[in-house]
C-alpha cells in the first residue's frame, strides 16, 4: 500500500457491471513525507467513504480488486482507507 | 522478499473491514547493504516489529493470503520477520 491524496472526483457514463455504484476518485501518488510523487491516477473507493482533499492509502494490482464486493471486477487501483494520523520518524 | 526498515506507523478509523484492528507501518525500502533505496511501502504487521527495526516484508498477494489464512484478504504487503543481521560475502 502506498500513501496519496484524494484531488478529485471521476463520474463514468458507462461502466463495467459489478461497479456501478463505486465511487471513482482521481488520486495524487505522495510520498511517505506526503510530497507528490508521479502522475495522479484513477482509484476506486470500495469504502463509499473519502472525498477530495482527503488522505488515503491505496493498494494496487488484484489485491485492489479483491477490496471491491463484487470483487471480480476491472480494477487496478483502489483506496483501502483514510489515515487519520501518520508518524514517521527523522531519520538519522 | 524485501529488505525494510520501519519508519512510522499509520491510524486509520475509516478502512475496509478485512484491516480492522490491523497495525499498519510505514516501512522504508533497503539495498543489500541495509541503505534505504527511497521507497516505501505500508504494510501490516504480523510479527510485532517496532519503529526502527528491519525487517523482512513480502509485496505479494498469494503469500500474504496464505499468511493469514483468508483466500479473499485484499492483502499484498505484510512484515513476515525481523532481521538481526545481514552478512555478505
Amino acid at each position: 500500500m502506498l500513501l496519496g491524496k484524494v484531488i478529485g472526483t471521476l463520474t463514468p457514463a458507462t461502466i463495467y457491471d459489478g461497479l456501478e455504484g463505486v465511487p471513482m476518485l482521481m488520486v495524487q501518488p505522495l510520498d511517505k513525507h506526503q510530497v507528490p510523487e508521479g502522475e495522479p491516477m484513477v482509484a476506486a473507493d470500495p469504502t463509499r467513504m473519502c472525498g477530495p482533499g482527503e488522505l488515503i492509502y491505496y493498494e494496487s494490482s488484484r489485491e485492489a480488486a479483491l477490496l471491491c464486493d463484487p470483487w471480480f471486477v476491472p480494477v487496478d487501483h483502489a483506496v483501502v482507507g483514510i489515515v487519520d494520523d501518520i508518524q514517521i520518524v527523522r531519520q538519522s | 522478499m524485501i529488505l525494510g526498515k520501519v519508519c512510522g506507523t499509520i491510524h486509520s478509523t475509516i478502512n475496509h473491514d478485512f484491516y480492522d484492528a490491523k497495525r499498519l507501518m510505514v516501512v522504508d525500502k533497503l539495498d543489500a547493504y541495509l541503505k534505504p533505496t527511497g521507497k516505501y511501502l505500508i504494510c501490516i504487521d504480523q510479527v510485532d516489529a517496532g519503529v526502527g527495526e528491519t525487517v523482512l516484508m513480502l509485496d505479494e498477494g498469494n503469500g500474504a493470503r496464505q499468511i493469514v489464512g483468508d483466500s479473499n484478504a485484499p492483502l499484498r504487503s505484510v512484515i513476515v520477520g525481523i532481521v538481526d543481521d545481514v552478512h555478505l560475502d
